[in-house]
Order: C-alpha cells, then sequence, then structure tokens
C-alpha cells in the first residue's frame, strides 16, 4: 500500500525519485512520524514535494490512498511490515507479497464501504469532512466545515482532512514551460565581455607586471567580466493574446529575473506596433515608437511575442490599426518592417501551434519577419540559436 | 558508538528528542517545528520558502538559540558564486606581504579565508549554516554547491587541502522563488513553505512582539490588515513585519480603536508602493483591457 502511495504520487505528476523515497523510509524508520497520520502527512510532503506547487497534487494522491483511514491504527500493522521490508523489497517471498495484496484490497474495501456511507450521508444534508478532530471523518449534519478550520487545533486535525481541504490548491500551475527552464535558453543569449570600472585584481597579469618590475608589485586591474546583452521584449497583449497570457508572463518573468542581463526593457502592444508602444498592460503608458527607435540601438536584441493574428488591413491599411488612438498614416506592416530594420538581431515567438501559421495575417508578417519560431522550449532553443548565429557574424 | 547507541536508544523509545519548538521571541507552527527535527535528524538541508515577511531568516535564528548552535549566515547577492561560500584566496594580501616582507608569505594558509561553510565544516562543534535568499544568484549557483552539500567537504586547490566536515551542519536555505530552482538541488533538501499565518496564529506572533497592547485593539487591527490582504488593487500585500511594524507605530501615536475603524493611519509603514496606496484611496479597481 506505500508502493501505491509512491505510484499514487507519480501519477499525480510529482517527480519523486528513489533517492527521496528512501529519505522517507529512513525518517520513518528513525519513528519521526510519531505513530501519527499527521505527521506522517507533513513528513511526507516536505521530503516529496519541491515546490509549494506541488502541495495540491500532493494532497490529491494522499487523499485517494489514504482517505477512510482515521487512525493511526488502520495503519500500524502495515506501516511495520512495510518498515521490515523497506530495506529489501526485492527479497518479499510470495507469501508476504500475497499478503500486501490482501490488504490492498482490504483498504480498498474499507475506503469503498466508506464512499458509500458518505453517499448516503449527503442525501441527509450532511457534509462528508464534517466532524471533530481526531474523531470519525464523517460527521453529522449541521456542523460548518468553516467551523472547524477556525477552531480546530493544528495538532488534532487529522491529515486526510488536511488533505482534503487542499489549501494549496492555488499554487498548482500546469504550465508545459517552466521559467527556469526559459531562464536556461536565455542565459544561452549571454555575452562576455570586458567593460565599464575597472576594480577587478588582474592575478596573472600582476604578476607579470610584478616580474617585469624586478619583484617590485605593480598591481593590474581590470573591468569586472559582466554581460554585455541588452534585451527588449516586444509583447503583443490583449485580444486573441489573452489565450496566451501565461506563457508570455513566464517568459517576461524569465528574463526579468536574468539579472545579469545588462539592461532588459519592455513594450507591449495590441496586435501590431503602430505609432505607439505602451508600457503597461492596459496600454495606457504610451511611448512613441520613433523615441523608442532613437533610444534603443541596435546592438539590442528583440524576442517579439505575437500570435500574428489579426485582420489583415490592421497591417496593409493606414488607419488600419484596432486601436483609435494610434491614427496610423503607416501601416502596421511598415512599422514591423522598421523595427526589423533597425535591430538586426531579433526573432518571433509565436505562442500558436504553427499548424495555424497560415492565417493571411500570419503569412504578411512573416514575409517582412521570417525569424518566426514556435513559443515552445524548442522553438525558443532554435530562435536563441539563430540569434547567436547573428551576434557572430 | 555513542551515536549508533543513541539511535537505538531513540529508536527504543519511539521518539526523536524533539529539539525545535520555537523560542520565547519565534513562533514556530507545530509543523514547521516538526520538520525542522526531521531535517536536523535526516542531514538534509532545509529549504524554506514563503511569502516576504512570514519569517524564513529568522527561523535559522531561533533554531541557532533554542539548540544553543552557533549560526554562519552567508547572504547570497545577485554576484555570489558558490566558491565564495566554501574559501576564498587572498592574493593581494600575500603580494602586498611579499612587497614589504610582512607575515608568512610560503605558508599559503594564511591568505586562506574560508566563508560561510567552510567554517561550519572545520569547526570542531555543530554549527548551523544560513544560505539566505539563494534565489538571488546566478541561476547555476545552487548546481555549483551540489556537490559540497552532498559531500560535506572540498578541496583547496591552493594548498591541496581538504576540508571534510567535522561535525555535518545544519543547512537553512531560503528562497522567495525569484528563480525556480533546479531539481538536483531541490530533491536533496527537505521543502516546507510557510504559509501565511492565520488570524489566530497571528494573535500570538504579536503576544510575542506587542505584549503590552492591549487585545480589542489587536483585534481591530488584525480585521483591518486581513482585509487589506484581501484587496484585489494591492499588488505588494503587506505581511507579518510591516503588521507588526504598524501596531508599533499605532500604539507610540496613541491611536484610538474607534480611530481605527473609520481610516487606515501609517498607511506607508503597510503599504510601501506608492501606487497601491494610490489604489486603495481611490478605491478604484485597475483597468483590464482586452
Amino acid at each position: 500500500m506505500f508502493i501505491s502511495f509512491l505510484y499514487e504520487l507519480r501519477a499525480a505528476g510529482l517527480k519523486v525519485t528513489t533517492g527521496e523515497w528512501q529519505t522517507l523510509h529512513e525518517a520513518l524508520e528513525r519513528g519521526h512520524t510519531l505513530a501519527s497520520l499527521n505527521r506522517f502527512y507533513i513528513l511526507a510532503r516536505a521530503i516529496v514535494c519541491r515546490t509549494e506547487h506541488d502541495y495540491d497534487r500532493f494532497d490529491k494522491a494522499f487523499l485517494t490512498i489514504f482517505e477512510g483511514f482515521e487512525s493511526y491504527d488502520a495503519l500500524k500493522d502495515e506501516l511495520s511490515d512495510w518498515l521490515k521490508d523497506a530495506k529489501t523489497p526485492q527479497m518479499l517471498t510470495d507469501e508476504q507479497r500475497a499478503l500486501m495484496k490482501a490488504m490492498d484490497f482490504e483498504a480498498l474495501q474499507k475506503t469503498f464501504e466508506e464512499r458509500m456511507a458518505e453517499q448516503k450521508e449527503r442525501h441527509d444534508g450532511g457534509n462528508k469532512w464534517v466532524g471533530t478532530a481526531g474523531t470519525s471523518a464523517f460527521g453529522h449534519g449541521g456542523f460548518n466545515p468553516a467551523g472547524i478550520r477556525v477552531g480546530g487545533e493544528g495538532k488534532h486535525r487529522s491529515a486526510v482532512q488536511i488533505a482534503s481541504k487542499r489549501l494549496f490548491q492555488n499554487f498548482r500551475r500546469d504550465v508545459t514551460l517552466d521559467t527556469r527552464q526559459i531562464g536556461m535558453a536565455l542565459k544561452r543569449l549571454r555575452q562576455w565581455g570586458r567593460a565599464g570600472l575597472v576594480d577587478e585584481l588582474d592575478i596573472e597579469a600582476s604578476i607579470a607586471a610584478t616580474g617585469k618590475n624586478a619583484g617590485d608589485i605593480q598591481l593590474v586591474f581590470r573591468p569586472e567580466r559582466k554581460n554585455h546583452v541588452k534585451l527588449l521584449l516586444l509583447m503583443d497583449v490583449g485580444g486573441s493574446m489573452t489565450y496566451h497570457t501565461h506563457i508570455c508572463e513566464q517568459l517576461f518573468s524569465a528574463a526579468h529575473q536574468l539579472v545579469h542581463f545588462k539592461e532588459f526593457r519592455h513594450y507591449y502592444f495590441h496586435n501590431c506596433p503602430y505609432d505607439f508602444l505602451s508600457k503597461d498592460v492596459e496600454q495606457d503608458e504610451r511611448v512613441p515608437t520613433l523615441d523608442v527607435l532613437l533610444t534603443v540601438d541596435s546592438s539590442w536584441i528583440v524576442i517579439w511575442v505575437g500570435d500574428a493574428a489579426m485582420s489583415p488591413y490592421e497591417l496593409t491599411a493606414p488607419f488600419g490599426a484596432i486601436d483609435y488612438f494610434q491614427r496610423n498614416k503607416d501601416p502596421g506592416l511598415v512599422w514591423i518592417d522598421r523595427l526589423k530594420k533597425h535591430f538586426p538581431r531579433s526573432v518571433w515567438l509565436n505562442p500558436e501551434p504553427k499548424e495555424m501559421w497560415g492565417r493571411a495575417s500570419n503569412q504578411l508578417v512573416r514575409s517582412v519577419f521570417p525569424d518566426m519560431y514556435p513559443f515552445t522550449l524548442d522553438g525558443i532553443d532554435e530562435a536563441i540559436s539563430a540569434l547567436r548565429a547573428k551576434s557572430f557574424t | 558508538m555513542i551515536e549508533s547507541l543513541s539511535w537505538h536508544l531513540r529508536s527504543f523509545m519511539g521518539f526523536d528528542m524533539a529539539t525545535f519548538q520555537g523560542t520565547s521571541t519565534y513562533i514556530a507552527s507545530a509543523e514547521l517545528s516538526e520538520i525542522v527535527n526531521v531535517a536536523v535528524d535526516l542531514q538534509k538541508p532545509l529549504l524554506i520558502r514563503g511569502e516576504p515577511g512570514t519569517g524564513k531568516t529568522v527561523l535559522a535564528r531561533a533554531v541557532a538559540e533554542a539548540m544553543s548552535l552557533p549560526l554562519l549566515t552567508w547572504h547570497v547577492k545577485s554576484s555570489s558564486k558558490a566558491q565564495e561560500g566554501l574559501y576564498v584566496y587572498d592574493a593581494v594580501q600575500r603580494l602586498n606581504d611579499s612587497r614589504f616582507g610582512t607575515g608568512n608569505v610560503h605558508d599559503i594558509k594564511q591568505y586562506i579565508k574560508l566563508g560561510p561553510l567552510g567554517q561550519a565544516f572545520s569547526a570542531p562543534h555543530r554549527s548551523i549554516v544560513l544560505i539566505d535568499e539563494i534565489d538571488k544568484a546566478d541561476i547555476e549557483f545552487p548546481n555549483d554547491l551540489l556537490h559540497e552539500l552532498d559531500a560535506m567537504s572540498f578541496a583547496i586547490h591552493e594548498t591541496g587541502e581538504t576540508v571534510a566536515a567535522k561535525q555535518r551542519p545544519i543547512i537553512l536555505i531560503t528562497s522567495n522563488a525569484e528563480k525556480e530552482l533546479p531539481d538536483a538541488f531541490l530533491r536533496r533538501c527537505i521543502f516546507h513553505y510557510i504559509s501565511f499565518p492565520q488570524p489566530e496564529e497571528m494573535k500570538s506572533i504579536l503576544r510575542v512582539h506587542h505584549p503590552h497592547v492591549e487585545e480589542k485593539l489587536v483585534e481591530q487591527c488584525l480585521l483591518r490588515f486581513y482585509w487589506l490582504r484581501e484587496q484585489n488593487e494591492i499588488r505588494k500585500k503587506p505581511s507579518t513585519s510591516e503588521l507588526v511594524d504598524w501596531i508599533g507605530a499605532l500604539v507610540r501615536a496613541g491611536v484610538s480603536i474607534k480611530c481605527l475603524e473609520k481610516e487606515l493611519p501609517f498607511l506607508g509603514v503597510l503599504l510601501k508602493k506608492e501606487s497601491d496606496i494610490q489604489a486603495l484611496k481611490s478605491g478604484a479597481k485597475r483597468p483590464t483591457r482586452y
């Protein structure tokens, strides 16, 4: 049954490794659970979870396995059996294995019976996890679950109750890309160089200079090695991009976290850049695009994020901008081309799957901006390789 | 021998010697103290995360105090390198000494300055190392420490010496989740997220900081404080330490409970962002546009 807990956790998406599982064994062997399911819950969670985002998945898996076990007594025998086998699981005899299977079934049956009980109570208007801590999980109607949460003391609440509340639901994030992965990809953009304040002692050069100086010390200083990359993010917000907000936030925070960029700036646009870019998502604080072109020179690396999905006239017609305030005399495509030419090192990441790239507006954009890559890990890698290739020519 | 004996004793008694339960100035939840004790016993680094102001850094001080062990703190900065925690070779001093004939230039050891981890490894007694805000450093920083934390030893290249921990130090790591940490690193840690204290818990924390403040005033403050935290317009939510400061300010200024019902004096103590104060005052929801 404990092995099934491991697989339940892994099925829930937690990357539990053998090492962590062994740590949990060790903690149990050393008596840390103090014969309490509560403590087992806290212990297992601390060892198995790696971030608070895992807590909700853990709670769910814990519930699946331990739902119905109110007291530790029910677990005790199995726990001690498990501990006996903990070190050498491969040495199990067939007999023992059969025993374990039987227990699994018993546990299942118990849970099943209790679920049935729950069904009945629900008809009576009761609630599942109502009851005072330490007694039956299936309390009687009339109690308010919220009352328990306030009144119950941490020590006496059962672990199953805690798990069933799933307090950490908000932390959960099911994302394909995590910030770290994007961060690692962006890191490849770094270009090291020495410039600026001369404050680092160059030991090699100092020794050489001292030698030349007949042993009289001569210290040579040099500027610290720093990343010279300046990164500009241009992000499409609003409209169809709303569906991709999350992934854009991830890229943004990954870029923001890489404190080692020499400079980092970002602007937003809606569908296509025109006379104005904006500093905030709400597009309240506007900056003339020409000012950006004047103040941000061509040494900057530019990453565009957008789905390039709009009406074609937003790209081709003067005054075609979706936002009235733009009043653009030049069509959107001209602006894209202008920005692209100003920043030779720029790529476009498109969160839409490549199959959708056939739409007219997308083809138009790619006619002036061919360096478009899908916003996936592979796509980002490809885009960064392209940027690197450009920086060396 | 003694260790194995105490282990047997422990398993015989069926529980571990509880070592940490918070201190008179630090209120630790039962959960947190339990996890600290597990990490100490299993000799694994303990990684603590949580909202700013939930007492992550103070925890190390409290553990050190409760267990009466020395605390070595390593404040990580964006420029920090893993190596600095182990040792730094002071070449400038050595060059200087050779030039002016001071010190014993041939004794390289003199010029090796041990960092917090290095000091903890070489100390004859057990100590606590706090690696504070590990996520501030470069993205590779935690990976560079993996080996040293696993083996609890490192080599000093300049002298060819190996420093191995005489007593495995207790390692506490805090992170603000600015950066995600590598899996290989996380796998080796015991992890705990300090959730924001519930009002009841908060009350006992406040009692430690402001023992003489009227119960009613504290309750009114808590009411306002938790209300403030629920406002969506506020980006930087006030935390425990800000609440403690705020009550301090209210008491010093002699603000009455009645006044507190109507307005929020010293708002700047709670809200640190100009935009948050503005948003609260105007009461306007931030516009969302699509």
